[in-house]
């Protein structure tokens, strides 16, 4: 294959897969899935339509599969990740996001939770995505995206700027709502929906959120990043910018996280789309119970 | 097939594809392996897990190419 035109890689996504191998390892608490989990299967419930083959891609652990694999929603479900867990729960395989190892028309139904936002070429994994669904098929997904750790990122920067001069990249940059819903229509999904969920987490101090970050395997792994360890001093000075900039009146601080989610459907011939000019079977003004004029007729009242 | 691995889910082996090539795949029963002869590259299958990750694959000589 041509690699000549790959572009550079935002992510180092084998350092991806240490860091969350070490979450796992000293038993990963997931705070943000477990929320999503419930929110995930509220959302396939509301489809109100059975799915035989599922795949459940990219998600850490099987916090969504437990949760949408024994709803009966879902008849057989199938787990990708580019890490090897162990639970024979499910028929699993380990697959990259970016390249994904299935024929096409494949699923009725692809959930994907808390993975996508470190994707290199998040245009191509959505296309690949999109291939493998069966016309008609579901994709749903959430991502962290838009403002999530705007504060962390404003604090690193500030501290860093101020004691070393310059900047290396220590937040990862997250997608837009906006951009994400034009990327899912790029890739050729039918009735792409997306919306925010806003979450604001309380820590007492910026070094509890770091450990947040560092059970969900969500550290810093950026391919530009810093290799040097970050210094103390540097460190104490984005803590104190953190209090004094973004904590309540407890005492308290938050975090932004931006929960993006995303759904859309593979086309299909059998679903609702846009009528033919001209094709209303029904009046408007009939609905509305009025009478119609035309277009550039001036409505009447002395004739009424 | 040996005893000792496990058997790989027969609804696997009618989705996966070489994700290089999207090429069909061939099962080799006796090496659990899943092999795309587009891609000259050979997946492992360990405890029953495909392992579809390129960088994992072993690659496969011209002899192995050969055969068939």
């Amino acid at each position: 294959m041509n690699r000549m035109d790959t572009p550079p890689k935002l992510f180092d996504r084998k350092l991806l897969q240490s860091r969350r191998k070490r979450a796992l390892a000293q038993g990963a608490d997931d705070f943000l899935l477990e929320r999503v989990a419930e929110d995930i299967s509220e959302r396939l419930q509301s489809v109100k339509r059975r799915f035989s083959l599922a795949l459940d891609l990219g998600t850490p652990g099987t916090r969504i599969a437990q949760s949408i694999g024994g709803s009966g929603q879902v008849e057989r479900l199938i787990l990708a990740e580019p890490l090897v867990s162990h639970d024979g729960r499910w028929p699993r395989i380990v697959a990259d996001e970016e390249a994904l190892p299935f024929a096409e028309e494949s699923f009725d139904l692809v959930v994907s939770a808390l993975a996508l936002q470190w994707t290199n070429d998040l245009p191509g994994a959505l296309l690949q995505i999109r291939r493998a669904l069966k016309p008609d098929g579901l994709f749903l997904a959430v991502l962290a995206g838009g403002e999530t750790l705007t504060e962390l990122r404003q604090c690193l920067a500030e501290a860093e700027a101020e004691i070393e001069g310059g900047l290396s990249p220590r937040v990862s940059p997250f997608i837009e709502v906006r951009i994400m819903g034009a990327l899912l229509q790029r890739a050729g999904f039918a009735l792409p929906v997306t919306d925010i969920d806003r979450l604001r987490i309380r820590y007492a101090n910026m070094f509890d959120l770091f450990r947040d970050l560092r059970r969900m395997g969500a550290t810093n792994v950026l391919t530009e990043r810093s290799r040097r360890p970050m210094k103390r001093t540097m460190l104490a000075r984005a803590a104190a910018l953190y209090a004094q900039k973004f904590s309540g009146a407890d005492g308290k601080l938050h975090a932004t996280f931006d929960l993006l989610w995303v759904s859309g459907w593979a086309p299909s011939d059998n679903q609702q789309k846009p009528l033919r000019p001209g094709s209303a079977k029904a009046r408007l003004a009939d609905a509305l119970g009025t009478t119609e004029t035309s277009a550039g007729e001036k409505s009447r009242p002395d004739k009424a | 097939m040996s005893n000792t691995a496990q058997a790989i889910d027969p609804k696997l082996l009618e989705i996966l594809v070489c994700p290089l090539t999207k090429g069909t795949l061939e099962y080799d029963r006796a090496k659990q392996e899943l092999v795309s002869r587009q891609a000259r590259l050979a997946y492992p299958i360990r405890d029953g897990i495909p392992i579809m990750l390129p960088e994992e694959a072993r690659k496969l000589d011209e002899s192995e190419l050969a055969r068939k």
